[in-house]
């Protein structure tokens, strides 16, 4: 899923600051469950916007809160559409996709981001994330055991570790796990070393062109599908 | 055209000796101009760092330039961190064009460790694919295919980490840059003999030249430090004590002593084909190792 986390109050009030009618709005999927703007989180930063209004400060916002399925998605943006006529700007509690799917269908009116949108991944325990996919168009998985080095190695190398690597942890942080030592274990435990063993040339960083379009065409079906 | 010195050393039975010298943060290279000339005629080749861990300097290919200026023999480190593919093969052309022959392939330090951690860290290669993109540009073509106008010829380094904690998947790089045409590796520092004796005996299988890495502590506390915060370095405990024993501002001098006594014994007892002489920023003392470690290169 995609792991955001919110915007510190101070910066939101900035953000908000020249408008008068705000609506908080929330997105029910990946937001929702990573605790940074489902519809739990847009209540309680309701609260936090009243409490810090009524301490002082000249603004007299006026709030209203929402929460869509997915903001991504035009056909959920549709119920959108009496509220945002009574607002001046929508607050985003979503993903930076859904603050922009909001930008295009409502060109009339501004969107600010309630999140900070950081990375694809998932939650190791309660309360942490942790980045699995760079959603780099050229998934190389198979040779890796299923550990990704684009995204866990912080060089994204691909021929095996840096030198930097030591206590099985990495150079750039001690905390962090070096990509190549578990792709080492798990391919040796897997019996698949002679995969390491391979020369990976340089990636294509046009596998897919930015900014990316995936246009689905028909998968043609082999004999055993049919 | 190029004069292949180092090359032609690469390929005698001399105990080749190799050091490094960093270049200044700032355009006063009056100090490196300094310590090229000391050690220019007591070294085989003098490595030229690229912005070592991270931190912004002036840049290898510049100092570079400075050591064949100066008449020595320099080593083109270069690393994948800061450069696209362009960028790389462009500076390559350059080196080759002022005969600077010698390359030393590196992925390159981690952004997070040096000085401009806000930087966009580039590594749209790696290593093992640098030097591959080398031996492509030798074939007359850039890495996408394309003719050059005039072809060049390097001579290929890299670097091993005989000492490292999980040494397989190390190896298994260091075969695969061995594949991708290094014909010499400098080691990462050091200091015990064990284990490059342990790597020495399966490196021997291949037709490359091995020289060990050698770190000059200054003290006890540079040996901790770089422990914590240099990349690949592993100084072992004793060492420390060893440093820590000596009164202050002796430092120095056992830090050479224990560098002499290291290359002593791997001449002696011929650990490796040479040593590479890492000071970090006590270049000026390299000959004074040297002379106690009794080793002297041969002259042509």
């Amino acid at each position: 899923m995609i792991v955001a986390e919110q915007k510190p109050l101070p910066e939101i009030r900035r953000m908000i600051s020249p408008y008068e009618r705000v609506l908080i709005l929330g997105c029910g999927t990946c937001m929702t469950v990573c605790d940074a703007g489902g519809e739990r989180e847009v209540s309680f930063l309701h609260n936090a916007l009243r409490v810090a209004q009524s301490k002082g400060g000249n603004e007299a916002h006026h709030f209203l809160e929402s929460t869509l399925k997915r903001q991504c998605e035009p056909e959920f943006l549709e119920m959108l559409v009496d509220k945002v006529g009574e607002v001046d700007v929508i607050l985003s509690l979503g993903c930076g996709i859904g603050v922009q799917a909001i930008a295009e269908r409502f060109p009339d009116t501004p969107v600010l981001p309630g999140v900070n949108t950081s990375f694809m991944g998932i939650s190791s325990e309660q309360g942490v994330w942790d980045e699995r996919c760079a959603a780099c168009g050229d998934c190389r998985l198979e040779d890796t055991a299923g550990i990704c080095p684009v995204t866990r190695c912080t060089k994204g190398i691909l021929n095996g570790p840096c030198a930097g690597t030591k206590n099985g942890k990495c150079e750039a942080n001690k905390d962090m796990d070096c990509a190549w030592v578990l792709i080492y274990k798990r391919l040796e435990r897997l019996g698949q070393l002679e995969k390491m063993r391979r020369y990976y040339p340089m990636r294509n960083f046009r596998a897919i062109p930015r900014p990316k379009r995936l246009v689905r065409t028909p998968v043609a079906l082999g004999e055993d599908d049919g | 055209m190029a004069n292949a010195l180092f090359e032609e050393k690469l390929h005698s039975d001399e105990f080749l000796v190799t050091t490094e010298i960093g270049p200044p943060k700032g355009v006063d290279v009056s100090e490196m101009i300094h310590h090229i000339d000391i050690l220019k005629d007591k070294v085989d080749a003098i490595n030229v760092t690229d912005h070592q861990s991270s931190v912004m300097r002036f840049p290898s290919l510049g100092g570079c330039l400075l050591v064949k200026e100066c008449g020595g023999e320099p080593i083109l480190q270069m690393t994948c961190r800061d450069r696209n593919r362009l960028a790389l093969q462009a500076d390559l052309l350059l080196a080759y064009s002022r005969s600077i022959v010698n390359v030393l392939c590196l992925t390159g330090d981690s952004i997070d460790v040096g000085d401009h951690k806000e930087a966009k860290p580039v590594f749209d290669s790696d290593s093992v694919q640098l030097l591959k993109m080398i031996r492509t540009l030798e074939s007359g073509k850039d890495v996408s295919g394309n003719d050059l106008k005039g072809v060049p010829k390097f001579c290929l380094g890299a670097s091993v980490h005989p000492e490292a904690d999980l040494i397989e998947p190390q190896l298994i790089k260091f075969e695969k840059k061995v594949a991708a045409g290094a014909q010499f590796f400098q080691t990462q520092g050091i200091f015990d003999l064990a284990s490059l004796r342990r790597f020495m005996q399966y490196a021997s299988q291949f037709d490359i030249k091995i020289l060990a890495g050698i770190i000059v502590l200054a003290s006890a506390r540079m040996a901790k430090y770089m422990n914590d915060n240099v990349p690949g370095i592993i100084v072992p405990e004793a060492i420390i004590d060893e440093l820590a024993s000596v009164e202050k501002g002796k430092g120095l001098q056992k830090g050479i002593e224990i560098a002499a006594k290291l290359i002593r014994t791997i001449k002696e007892e011929n650990l490796s084909h040479g040593i590479h002489i890492m000071a970090v920023g006590n270049e000026s003392v390299v000959p004074d190792i040297l002379e106690a470690a009794e080793v002297e290169v041969a002259r042509h």
